[in-house]
């Protein structure tokens, strides 16, 4: 398996810290039948990212570029955990191991088990750690 | 390359010039003195008399006009032509307080549109340009001003005015406009809705000069116009009182020409009111040497500029003005320090990571002022990383802390939140109330 089968766009986009914002995103993605499959919103003074794994990327982009939102990829990864007591330690374990740095994570549990979204510094050193480590990968095809 | 429009004037030799400005100049002050009751009656409350103006320096006796004294007589107490000698007025929007009225005389709208034939001609159009004039046509004086200089050298005018940017920009492709005359602002406006149509303004269209004027801009921003839109921009300035945009770069882009046959260009220190030396910024002054209806005597206009009084590399002779770095009364006073919104403009264009638009927010915050400035995050500079977006902000409040010397918060806004000005831009919103 190639290691780039496991890398997932997420689309990230830039939007102000007022009411509103995140509607006439999710709108837009509506709009164009769009699932979100995980999200989460990173705020700062004023401004805020969000960033999503959806669908249909590509078509999430240019969505959100016609209306004017200041969008982009990301590369993330997404590990799944098992959803008990110690999954989440498990994979932070072999990534602290593998002296790989999480820039930021978000995670979701549903039917299939838990999984956990990771932007890291190194997308290649990572994959190869958790793979060593015995970690389960989600493929981008699963996804999108 | 072309030669001047009116050689014989614009290559004058200095010292001819001077006598010729001088010779005006007292005719000038005759006449008013026997024909203005206004210019009258100043010249007695500073005890000056025309047989006082002995040589151009002694302009410096004379007494200044205001904008509060065209308010003050509004509409025509300040004319010195009668109804029936007048063949045109045009009206400025009044943001401070009344609108003032401008009459010309036919040989006032002659003047005007000699300076600017000789303007255009210098920035290198002539016939076979296409000149879009996309400023606003009717009682501001852009797009007549435009429409009739560029008719006069030969060139063809599509009065397309300000607005419906879309259709702009089809007959901008259809028509083949090699020129356009307008606001800065609105054509860097234009060229992101080119964009949007998939339009390159660059590769698709045959426009090659931009004549930019009526509201404040800075090199970095004539540097972003030319490289994104592939054209050459010039300076144009001029304000109603003076008749409408009148003066223009040419081709050297080193500050526009004041024709001395039409207008005296003074500098003076804002507090002494003493003469600065030729490149020292100070308060603009100006005397219109020749207008006939509404005569403008040391004018306080209110621009922060410098002259470069040396010949220019295009062989033109006369004066060369700095782009306007500021206004008088633009002036914000942040924390007891001075600020010019054109200084954050042209801090802003050395940052490639923030968007050409921007507004100032002043309030104040207890006893202190507090100045936000809000940018857009360029496309390409937007990260997905939140400590890489408030890297960005820091390094616009670090560039603005040392330009302005005084601290400034900026917010980060999306692409295109912004507003966009098609006529004046209105960058500054002062909520303070003292």
């Amino acid at each position: 398996m190639k290691k780039n089968a496991f890398v997932i766009k997420q689309i990230s986009v830039f939007s102000e810290n007022k009411p509103g914002r995140l509607a006439a995103i999710a709108k837009a993605l509506q709009e164009e039948k769009i699932n979100i499959l995980a999200f989460s919103i990173a705020e700062a003074d004023g401004f805020g990212v969000v960033r999503a794994l959806v669908d249909k990327p590509h078509k999430a982009h240019e969505k959100l570029g016609k209306l004017g939102f200041n969008a982009a990829f990301t590369d993330v990864i997404a590990v799944r955990m098992k959803d008990e007591p110690g999954g989440l330690h498990e994979i932070a374990r072999v990534l602290g191991e593998g002296k790989i740095n999480i820039e930021y994570a978000y995670a979701y549990s549903g039917k299939e088990g838990a999984v956990l979204i990771l932007r890291v510094d190194n997308v290649e050193s990572a994959i190869t750690a958790i793979q060593k480590g015995g970690g389960t990968l989600l493929e981008s095809s699963l996804f999108q | 390359m072309m030669g001047p429009w009116d050689p014989r004037i614009e290559e004058m030799p200095r010292e001819d010039l001077k006598r010729l400005q001088y010779r005006l100049l007292k005719t000038r002050i005759s006449y008013l003195y026997s024909f203005s009751p206004f210019y009258h009656h100043r010249m007695e409350e500073t005890h000056v008399h025309p047989d006082d103006i002995k040589n151009l320096e002694d302009i410096r006796k004379l007494p200044f006009m205001y904008k509060r004294d065209l308010r003050d007589n509004y509409p025509d107490k300040l004319f010195v032509a009668t109804q029936d000698e007048l063949v045109r007025y045009h009206v400025s929007s009044g943001t401070t307080g009344k609108p003032t009225v401008v009459g010309y005389t036919e040989r006032d709208l002659e003047n005007w549109t000699i300076s600017l034939a000789r303007g255009l001609v210098s920035c290198g159009l002539g016939r076979g340009d296409v000149m879009q004039v996309s400023y606003g046509y009717g009682l501001f004086t852009g797009g007549l001003g435009l429409h009739y200089g560029a008719e006069r050298i030969g060139a063809t005018v599509l009065p397309t005015s300000v607005g419906n940017t879309e259709r702009q920009i089809e007959l901008m492709q259809d028509l083949k406009t090699t020129a356009i005359a307008c606001t800065p602002s609105y054509l860097l406006h234009m060229g992101e809705v080119a964009e949007k149509m998939g339009v390159s303004i660059k590769k698709d269209t045959l426009l090659r000069t931009g004549i930019l004027g009526a509201e404040p801009w800075s090199e970095q921003m004539r540097q972003r116009i030319q490289d994104w839109l592939g054209i050459r921009a010039y300076d144009i300035y001029g304000t109603s009182e003076l008749s409408g945009p009148m003066f223009c770069e040419c081709t050297e882009q080193k500050g526009f020409h004041v024709w001395g046959d039409l207008a005296y260009v003074e500098i003076l220190d804002p507090e002494t009111l003493e003469p600065l030396p030729s490149g020292e910024r100070g308060e603009m002054v100006i005397t219109m040497l020749q207008k006939e209806a509404l005569p403008l005597i040391r004018y306080r206009i209110g621009d922060i500029s410098a002259i470069d009084d040396s010949v220019c590399a295009c062989g033109r002779t006369h004066p060369r003005v700095q782009r306007i770095t500021g206004r008088v009364d633009d002036m914000l006073i942040i924390r007891g320090i001075n600020v010019f919104p054109s200084q954050i403009e042209y801090t802003l264009m050395s940052i490639p990571e923030v968007g050409q638009h921007f507004q100032i927010i002043v309030d104040r915050k207890g006893a202190l002022d507090d100045m936000l400035v809000q940018v857009e995050v360029n496309k390409d500079a937007f990260s997905d990383k939140i400590t890489d977006l408030m890297g960005i902000r820091k390094k616009v409040e670090h560039r603005l802390r040392n330009i302005l010397n005084v601290a400034v918060d900026v917010e980060l806004v999306e692409p295109g939140s912004l507003p966009r000005f098609e006529g004046k831009a209105k960058r500054v919103i002062d909520r303070r109330k003292i």
